[in-house]
C-alpha cells in the first residue's frame, strides 16, 4: 500500500471507532470512556491547532494554553453574567451575558482569535528563542490577569452551573457531547486539511522552509503567519469552550504554560506537521497519563524521562509509524 | 519619600535574584544556543537542599554551602546526560526534552519532601533592620542579598573581561568549532559554563528561601520572570540581563505598590481598584511589549 492508501484507511479507521465508540461503551457497561474520549477529542482539538503553528508553521508558541483558556472564560464569563442577570457590557451597547452555545462557541473562537492577532503581531516580529518566551510570557501574563481578577473567582475559578445549550441536543448528555466534540474537530480538521494544501498554505510552509526565498518572491510572510496564528488561536479557543462545558468549571489554571508543554508533547508524540497525528498524541498522553496515574500519584516521575527518549529517539510520531512517511515532505 | 526609597530597595532585591537566574540561563543561551526551561529546578533544588542543611545544622552557611555543588553538580550531570545531545537540535526538542526535566525535578522533589512547602529562618545574625536614613530601617537580609547579588555582577564582569577562562568562553559564544580547534576542550567547557550557572541559580534560590515558601514548582514562577528580563536585556548578554533584571523589579514591585494608590487619587472608585490590581500584575509583560515593539532584538543584543 501506498502512503495516500494507509492515510485513508487509517482515518476511515479512526473515523468508524469513534463514532461507534459511545454505542459500544454503553453495551458493555464502560460509560466513564465516553467523557474521557469527549476529554481526548477537545484536547485533540488544541493539539491540531497548534500542529498548525509548530508543524505547518515553524513557529514554536509556548504559550497556546493562552487561547484554550480565553476560551474557557468566554463560556465562564458568559454563563456568569447570564446568572447574574448583569449585563456584560452598558457601553457603548448593552451586551448580555449567554448561556446560548450556537452563540457562545463561535465567539469563544473569535475572541481567542482576536488575543492572538494582538499577541502575534507582538511575537512575530521575533524570531528563534525570543519567540518561544514571547509566547509563554504573554500567556503568563492572561493568567495573572485573570488571576487578580476577584469579579470572576480570582484563582479560584468559576464554576458553570450547567453545560452551554443548543436548541435540538441536550449537552447534559455526555454521548450527545461526545458527538458534538467529535463534530467540531472533523470540521476544523477539514478546514485545515483544506488549508494546509492551498496557496496559502504553500506560502506558510514555504516561510517555514526559508523564509528569505519568500521574500524573494514578493511575498510578505509576515501577514500569512499572523492569520496562521489566529487561526490556531481560534481552534484552541474553541477548544477551551468545549473544556470550559465538559468540566463545568474554569479556572486560570487553564492558562497555566504546563498545558502549552502537554498539548506541545501531544504534538510532538503524534506526529510533527501531520494533521491527523496530534490527534494520537494527545490519545496516547491522555491515556498513559490515567494509566500510570492508577498505579501511582507520582506520574510525572516516569512521564519526565519518556518524555526525553521521545525527543531524543522517536522520529517522526506515532502517525508516522502508523502510514509511513508522505513522500513530497 | 521614605517608602518610595523603601520599596526602590525591594525592586532592587527581586532584580537583583533575577539578574542571578538571568545571568545562568542567557550565557547558556548565548554560548550553547540551547533553550532550557529546566533552569527554574536547579533554583528549586538549591532552595530545598539549603533549607534542609540549614534547619538540620542551624548554620545559614552551611546551608548555603551545600547548596551551591548540589545545584552546580545536578547541572553539569544533567548537561552531560541530557542537554549536551540537545545543541545541534531544533529548540522545539530542547523544549520538550527540558519540559521533560522539569515534571522530573518537581515529582522527585515532591517525592523527597513531600507536598507541604517548607520554611526557612532567617540566620539570627541578619534577623534585624538597619537603619539607612531617619524613619527608615531597612532587613539586614534583604541588603545582604542586593549585596551579594552586586557582588557576583562584579564577580562575572571580571572573570569575563579579565581571565583566560571568560575568554574562552567568550571566544565559545562566537565560533565553537574554531575554538575547538584552537585545542580547548569546548566539550568541558560548555559543562563548566551550564554548571556556573546552574550555580547561580542554586544561589539565588538558596537566599530566595527565607524570603519565600521552599515548594515544588517554585522554579517555573521566576523563569517566567527571568524570561522577561533576558527578552528586555538581549540574549547572550550579561550587561542585558542585569539592567533588563533591575528594570523589570523595579517595575513589577513599584508597580505593586502605587498603581492602585495611584488609581484610587485620580479615578477614586472600587472599579479602579480592580483596574489597577490587574494593571500592576502585567505591568512588566507590558514592559515588555513595548520593549520588543521598539528594540525587537532587546536592550543590549550581544552579536549585533
Amino acid at each position: 500500500m501506498t502512503t495516500q492508501q494507509r492515510t485513508l484507511l487509517a482515518l476511515v479507521t479512526g473515523a468508524l471507532f469513534l463514532v461507534v465508540l459511545p454505542p459500544a461503551a454503553l453495551f458493555f457497561d464502560q460509560i466513564y470512556l465516553v467523557s474521557l474520549l469527549s476529554r481526548v477529542l477537545i484536547y485533540a482539538l488544541a493539539a491540531v491547532s497548534l500542529d498548525l503553528l509548530l508543524g505547518y508553521g515553524g513557529l514554536i508558541s509556548l504559550g497556546h494554553a493562552a487561547y484554550v483558556g480565553i476560551g474557557a472564560y468566554v463560556v465562564g464569563i458568559g454563563f456568569f453574567h447570564a446568572s447574574e442577570m448583569e449585563p456584560l457590557l452598558q457601553w457603548p451597547f448593552v451586551i448580555n451575558g449567554s448561556e446560548n452555545g450556537l452563540f457562545i462557541l463561535p465567539l469563544a473562537a473569535l475572541v481567542a482569535g482576536f488575543f492572538a492577532m494582538i499577541f502575534g503581531a507582538m511575537s512575530l516580529r521575533t524570531k528563534g528563542m525570543h519567540f518561544i518566551m514571547i509566547t509563554l510570557a504573554f500567556a503568563q501574563m492572561l493568567y495573572y490577569l485573570f488571576v487578580s481578577m476577584e469579579k470572576y473567582g480570582g484563582s479560584d475559578g468559576l464554576s458553570l452551573y450547567s453545560r452551554s445549550s443548543i436548541p435540538g441536543l441536550d449537552l447534559a448528555s455526555d454521548i450527545q457531547f461526545y458527538y458534538l466534540c467529535f463534530a467540531l474537530l472533523a470540521g476544523f480538521l477539514i478546514c485545515a486539511e483544506r488549508l494546509v494544501h492551498s496557496r496559502f498554505g504553500l506560502v506558510v510552509r514555504g516561510t517555514r522552509d526559508n523564509a528569505r526565498r519568500i521574500q524573494a518572491l514578493g511575498i510578505h510572510p509576515f501577514r500569512y503567519q499572523l492569520v496562521l496564528f489566529m487561526i490556531a488561536g481560534a481552534g484552541a479557543g474553541l477548544a477551551g469552550a468545549l473544556l470550559a462545558n465538559q468540566t463545568e468549571y474554569v479556572s486560570p489554571g487553564l492558562l497555566q504554560w504546563t498545558l502549552s508543554g502537554e498539548l506541545m508533547v501531544m504534538v510532538i508524540l503524534g506526529g510533527l506537521g501531520t494533521l491527523y497525528g496530534p490527534i494520537l498524541g494527545a490519545a496516547a498522553f491522555l491515556l498513559m497519563e490515567e494509566m500510570l496515574a492508577m498505579y501511582t500519584e507520582h506520574w510525572m516521575l516516569y512521564m519526565g524521562p519518556f518524555l526525553i527518549l521521545v525527543v531524543l529517539f522517536a522520529k517522526g510520531g506515532l502517525w508516522t509509524l502508523l502510514v509511513g512517511r508522505s513522500e513530497h515532505e | 519619600m521614605l517608602l518610595f526609597f523603601e520599596q526602590c530597595l525591594n525592586g532592587l532585591q527581586l532584580g537583583v535574584m533575577l539578574f542571578l537566574m538571568s545571568a545562568g540561563l542567557t550565557l547558556v543561551f548565548g554560548i550553547m544556543r540551547v533553550i532550557n526551561l529546566a533552569h527554574g529546578s536547579f533554583y528549586m533544588i538549591g532552595a530545598y537542599v539549603g533549607a534542609t542543611v540549614a534547619s538540620s545544622s542551624g548554620s545559614f552557611v552551611l546551608g548555603i554551602a551545600a547548596a551551591l555543588p548540589a545545584a552546580a553538580l545536578t547541572g553539569m550531570v544533567v548537561e552531560w546526560i541530557v542537554l549536551r545531545r540537545l545543541y545541534h537540535r531544533d529548540h522545539l526538542d530542547q523544549v520538550l526534552a527540558t519540559f521533560g526535566l522539569i515534571m522530573f525535578f518537581n515529582e522527585l522533589t515532591r517525592i523527597i519532601w513531600g507536598r507541604q512547602p517548607l520554611f526557612m529562618d532567617v540566620p539570627p545574625w541578619l534577623n534585624h533592620g538597619i537603619l539607612l536614613y531617619p524613619g527608615l530601617t531597612y532587613p539586614a537580609y534583604r541588603l545582604a542579598v542586593i549585596f551579594v547579588g552586586l557582588a557576583v555582577a562584579l564577580f562575572l564582569w571580571l572573570l569575563f573581561s579579565r581571565t583566560r577562562l571568560g575568554m574562552q568562553i567568550r571566544a565559545g559564544a562566537v565560533n565553537q568549532e574554531m575554538v575547538a580547534a584552537l585545542g580547548v576542550n569546548i566539550k568541558m567547557l560548555n559543562t563548566l559554563v551550564f554548571g556556573l550557572g546552574t550555580l547561580l541559580a542554586g544561589l539565588a534560590g538558596v537566599m530566595a528561601g527565607p524570603i519565600l515558601a521552599v515548594e515544588s514548582g517554585m522554579g517555573e514562577s521566576i523563569l517566567i520572570l527571568t524570561f522577561v528580563v533576558i527578552v528586555i536585556g538581549g540574549i547572550g548578554s550579561i550587561r542585558g540581563a542585569l539592567a533588563g533584571a533591575v528594570l523589570v523589579g523595579m517595575v513589577d514591585t513599584l508597580g505593586r505598590a502605587f498603581l492602585p494608590a495611584l488609581f484610587h487619587l485620580f479615578f477614586g472608585s472600587t472599579n479602579a481598584d480592580a483596574v489597577a490590581a490587574s494593571l500592576s500584575s502585567m505591568a512588566i509583560y507590558i514592559l515588555m511589549a513595548i520593549i520588543l515593539v521598539w528594540k525587537p532584538r532587546g536592550l543590549f543584543p550581544a552579536h549585533s
